[in-house]
């Protein structure tokens, strides 16, 4: 799904006083996200190669996959940024959403090769490119404490076009993949068996995107709320001048 | 005969500094609650357990024995209204907590239609070990609610109606799960047999009985009206000699009593209840550990919060 929520207007304060008690954090913290800038372009520029070369999206999941499986899973290091302090972010949020986007990667488009080459693998993967490559960008400058203004526009502006395309994107995808799940029954455990459990993979990616129901709204309600404030913020400070 | 100052309370809503209410008139040592009771006559909507009454907006809600004239406030109080939503009473949020499990579980052990096959319908399972799982887990619930009706006094008087909701949904939603499995067509009995089946029921006989021990012993803490927190200690009772060792026995013996369950069903879903309810309980006893710590200087150094010398 979405990207992690960062205070817009705290993060300033933040990351003064993280600069002052925290050098090797914050050097950590902007390699970090340098790193993830440049591989998510990465991203973006063999997407893009790809589809002038070949002119069909087809076959273009299987080119980049290798590349977005990795940055994609080393997001995982957020939750322990997260987890020890060093990001002011709560765990919790930033685990459902970087496991929300791992759950995508390997349970659906890595394990039902049937579904690569759908439109929606496509749409997702340009809103999720779009939407890494600002907000990582975003926190480097913020870290380095020059952050352009396009940059913050980017970041509390286009979600509101990203957030649903994404969204849309991976559930029309799962909704792809039921048959093929169905069938092979992958993943699936049933009865009997001696832990009396059983787990129905096809009945849980229902459940999955049943749950996109009650979290979308709640997550992109909460990024208005920010660009209200740091927008807000900003017109206030005109005011004053 | 001696002066007495009235004080005035005005009742403002934070956002909009609007003045809800003006008392005036207040006795100078009515308490918080009395003039939530006030505040509630003017707006029979927000009865006084909804209410939070604040100096500032920003800061913690004042509590309700709190007087007027000890708080940091000229002759004319200004105080801040918060609506916490409709709230429920603990002793009911318990008991709809317990009550639903236990019916629920029933529900499945009847193989009532439309849960299996409609061949199994009213059906009932050749396995001992099933029939035991059931008597087990009402005779919990069936404990859980005399707990709450004769035992526990309860020192807040309300929780948010959400809570009670999310509460639910839990309990139930698990009870339902765990229940589906051990009353299944093809549920598969433990390992070991009977053997296995034996021992985790004499384990989870005895976790029962010193839970229902150490809330007994929780309970005559409190037996002489006074508020003050006081340090548990082991008394006669055998089972009561796990305070030597924790701070929170009844939430040791509670995990052993669902360790022991799952033991005798052999089941991964009781496996899994009994993993997330040890962790709650966990960061329970751990709050209360570090509390007793920092209120008694004189607290046992032996003890651990949950599980003796380890956690």
């Amino acid at each position: 799904m979405a990207s992690s929520e960062e205070d817009g207007s705290a993060e300033d304060k933040e990351n003064n006083k993280k600069k002052t008690k925290r050098p090797f954090v914050t050097a950590w913290l902007t390699i970090y996200n340098i790193a993830m800038t440049a591989g998510w372009m990465v991203l973006a520029v063999a997407m893009i190669r790809f589809y002038i070369q070949k002119g069909t999206h087809k076959g273009l999941y299987k080119s980049i996959s290798r590349t977005l499986k990795f940055f994609q899973t080393f997001a995982l290091l957020e939750i322990f940024h997260c987890a020890f302090g060093m990001v002011r972010t709560s765990v919790i949020v930033t685990g459902v959403q970087v496991c929300s986007r791992i759950f995508m990667v390997w349970f659906v488009t890595h394990s039902i090769k049937q579904i690569q080459n759908e439109e929606s693998v496509v749409l997702f993967l340009v809103a999720w490119t779009v939407t890494e490559i600002t907000r990582y960008s975003f926190y480097t400058f913020s870290l380095l404490n020059h952050l352009p203004y396009f940059i913050k526009w980017a970041r509390y502006n286009l979600f509101i076009v990203l957030y649903p395309v994404g969204v849309a994107g991976e559930l029309l995808t799962i909704y792809a993949a039921l048959p093929y799940v169905r069938k092979s029954g992958m993943l699936s455990v049933r009865l009997p068996n001696k832990y009396n459990v059983s787990f129905d993979y096809y009945i849980c990616l229902i459940i999955v995107m049943l749950s996109y129901i009650p979290l979308f709204p709640q997550l992109f309600f909460h990024m208005l709320r920010q660009r209200r404030k740091v927008l807000h913020g900003e017109v206030m400070v005109e005011k004053e001048d | 005969m001696s002066r007495v100052t009235f004080f005035e309370v005005e009742i403002l809503d934070p956002k909009t500094k609007e003045q809800l209410c003006f008392l005036d008139k207040v006795e100078p040592h009515a308490t918080i609650g009395e003039i939530k009771c006030l505040f509630h006559k003017v707006y029979p909507q927000w009865y006084p357990s909804r209410q939070a009454l604040k100096l500032d907006p920003k800061r913690k809600a004042l509590k309700d024995d709190e007087i007027l004239q000890n708080l940091p406030v000229g002759t004319t109080a200004t105080l801040y209204f918060k609506d916490l939503g409709p709230q429920v009473g603990w002793t009911m949020v318990f008991l709809s907590e317990y009550a639903g499990p236990l019916f629920i579980y029933l529900l499945f052990y009847f193989r009532l239609p439309y849960i299996y096959h409609h061949k199994h319908a009213f059906t009932s399972s050749p396995y001992p070990a099933v029939t035991l799982a059931c008597v087990c887990h009402s005779i919990h619930y069936i404990k859980r609610l005399i707990e709450t009706i004769f035992v526990h006094r309860f020192s807040h008087g309300t929780m948010p109606l959400r809570n009670i909701v999310r509460n639910c949904l839990y309990y139930w939603g698990f009870a339902a799960w765990l229940a589906y499995y051990i009353n299944h067509p093809l549920y598969t009995p433990p390992y070991y047999g009977n053997k296995q089946v034996n021992y985790a029921l004499a384990m989870f006989v005895i976790c029962q009985a010193g839970n229902f021990s150490i809330h007994l012993a929780l309970n005559n803490l409190k037996s002489d009206g006074s508020k003050a927190r006081k340090i548990p200690y082991p008394t006669k009772n055998p089972f009561t000699w796990l305070f030597f060792f924790v701070s929170c026995p009844n939430y040791t013996y509670e995990a052993g009593a669902w360790f022991s369950f799952t033991i005798m069903t052999q089941c991964v879903p009781v496996g899994l209840f009994t993993l997330i309810g040890f962790i709650q309980m966990t960061i329970w006893a751990k709050g209360k550990h570090y509390t007793y710590i920092r209120e008694f200087k004189e607290y046992p150094d032996l003890r651990m919060p949950i599980i003796p010398f380890l956690l």
